[in-house]
């Protein structure tokens, strides 16, 4: 599990977020909301070590993550980055990626790996293309794989950052019911997502990182009634009740 | 609508690539012997490669025509494949030895050493390793920096690569006899190369090939990012100062006996990228042959287009790969990482 103890995080000297404490719970999908350089991103970065720290602990399993390596951390913490490079590679070539952390040099992927890969592909439901090169799918569809890389990388935790930008509705709520499934394994999911209304209504708790520090953290019901997106987003958050459940909207 | 990249993918295409190459590079090969100024027959060059050959025919082939081919194969496998991992490191599809000063900070050293030693032939190899990593480490430092464009590097390295060059020259001008046959080595020639001119670059050029295909897991990574990579546990900093030292060891060995040969490195990996896909392994076997194959027939067409006389490789070279590289210029204002 990971947990962050009066995290310090930012870049040179210039803090965007202190002293953030949280504990990153298995089997629960935690959105983490806030406004433009709210430093949501640099967080993410900061947990996976591509950013140093500028004071606090972030433990792993208890071990503080500056005393394990990166192929250690990369065994417990998975990232969904949001922007990367589309080499012009099979979609299973790129889930078999995920399976990196587990070899050691000269990297000769097992037929575990593989069948590991099988089953992700199915799981996140991109088998039907896993044979064509990422760079002709759909931005939905390079997602899924995407995902499907995730899972084979079989991690207890996974960052996602801003997973649901540049798709379209439908994919999005996919990417979110994706998100379920994975914190329903047993993983502790944490994605930083703009849309308030899909983050209240898909994930199991909220936090919201605003003024230089994390404000709130807990269930979306408390979060919609502290008014406290309200207040961080400078909007007028209200819902209704649907047949499927609250749903968001702001003014 | 199906594009030629879209059936890269599919196996049964990739074995005719397979075989393609393969084919072209044996037939250059064989050519290679066997044509020049005087053709000889194919039964003669095999018996002449038997040991069982006789008169100035046999000579030919042994003493001159078997290292050239050799060397061909050897320099362009080498070229192609520091080609291939610069523009996969660097994320960048513009970047080749010969483009951002590798080559150049080779041929220096090269120079140097035959200014200060010029007895010390079989130490050539390394000087040529150590100005091709100052090449390769210059033009790595200044993108990390300053973080620049990629067509900002590629004008970095190309000011980088003139510098070096002046270096030779001044070199060659106080040491008139710092290069033997200074004209072949500044346009990239393998005429009169010798078996034991060969030696020393053929156990680089090997060795690294092989290190680097053990590292095409490594590679492939990279390739997507540093932050993605990083997060897969791969130390990025030290696996891109590694493959980059490979393949300024492999363009370094190319040039110690081939000279400053350009485009190889740029034109290869481009076109294998576009039959192969992105795979690195696949990728650096196929660059592999694939220089081997170009530079063979480049060298061939050199020496036959206006037999007798001959024309070097590295201006067949340049009038092949200078429009290319145009090309890419231009194709790259569309900015994206992978060509």
């Amino acid at each position: 599990m990971i947990e962050l103890r009066g995290l310090w995080l930012g870049y040179g000297r210039q803090a965007v977020l202190s002293g953030v404490s949280m504990e990153l719970t298995p089997g629960k999908v935690l959105a983490l909301l806030g406004p433009n350089g709210c430093g949501k991103s640099t967080l993410l970065k900061t947990i996976l070590g591509l950013q140093p720290k500028l004071g606090g602990e972030i433990l792993v399993d208890g071990t503080p993550s500056d005393q394990i390596t990166p192929r250690q951390l990369a065994q417990k913490v998975t990232y969904l980055a949001q922007s990367r490079n589309t080499p012009n590679i099979s979609a299973r070539r790129m889930v078999l990626h995920g399976r990196f952390p587990y070899l050691s040099y000269p990297r000769r992927y097992r037929k575990e790996d593989y069948e590991m890969v099988e089953k992700a592909l199915q799981w996140a439901d991109a088998a039907a293309f896993a044979d064509r090169s990422m760079e002709e799918l759909s931005g939905g569809q390079r997602q899924k794989v995407y995902l499907a890389m995730a899972l084979a990388q079989d991690t207890e935790t996974i960052l996602m950052d801003e997973p649901t930008t540049f798709l379209d509705v439908a994919h999005q709520l996919e990417v979110m019911a994706t998100a379920r499934r994975l914190a329903g394994e047993g993983r502790a999911v944490l994605m930083v997502l703009h849309d308030l209304c899909l983050a209240l209504r898909w994930a199991d708790e909220i936090a919201v990182a605003a003024e230089g520090s994390l404000l709130f953290r807990g269930a979306p019901e408390e979060a919609f009634k502290s008014g406290i997106l309200n207040r961080a987003f400078g909007v007028r958050l209200a819902r209704v009740m649907t047949e499927g459940g609250w749903q968001y909207y702001y003014q | 609508m199906k594009s030629w990249r879209t059936s890269s993918i599919h196996k049964a295409n990739k074995a005719l690539v397979w075989a393609a190459l393969g084919g072209l590079a044996a037939l250059a090969a064989v050519l290679s012997l066997c044509l020049g100024a005087v053709p000889v027959s194919l039964g003669d060059t095999l018996r002449a490669l038997l040991g069982r050959g006789e008169g100035p025919q046999a000579q030919i082939i042994l003493y001159a025509r078997l290292p050239r081919t050799c060397g061909c194969l050897l320099a362009g496998m080498a070229l192609a494949v520091a080609g291939t991992v610069i523009q996969a490191v660097l994320s960048n599809p513009m970047a080749a030895p010969n483009i951002i000063g590798v080559n150049a900070g080779a041929g220096l050293m090269v120079a140097l050493l035959g200014a200060i030693a010029p007895t010390a032939a079989a130490f050539i190899p390394l000087a040529a390793f150590f100005g091709a990593l100052a090449g390769v480490m210059l033009v790595l430092f200044i993108a990390e920096r300053t973080g620049a464009s990629k067509l900002t590097l590629i004008l970095a390295g190309m000011a980088v690569s003139a510098i070096f060059s002046a270096g030779i020259d001044a070199v060659v001008t106080f040491v008139p006899d710092a290069l033997l046959g200074y004209s072949d080595f500044r346009i990239g020639s393998l005429a009169n190369l010798t078996m034991a001119k060969l030696a020393p670059a053929f156990w680089v050029i090997l060795p690294a090939v092989a290190l680097v295909l053990s590292l095409a897991g490594e590679l492939d990574v990279l390739m997507l990012g540093r932050d993605v990579s990083q997060s897969l546990g791969l130390r990025v900093k030290p696996m891109r100062l590694l493959l980059l030292a490979l393949a300024a060891a492999l363009a370094g060995a190319a040039v110690s006996f081939c000279g400053l040969l350009g485009f190889v490195g740029l034109i290869v990996p481009h076109i294998m990228r576009r039959l192969l896909g992105e795979e690195s392994r696949i990728l650096i076997l196929g660059s592999a042959l694939g220089g081997a194959a170009m530079l063979t027939v480049c060298d061939l067409l050199g020496r036959v287009l206006f037999a007798p006389y001959e024309l070097p490789v590295g201006i067949v070279l340049s009038f092949v790969g200078g429009p290319f590289f145009i090309f890419l210029l231009l194709k790259q204002r569309g900015g994206r990482i992978h060509d």
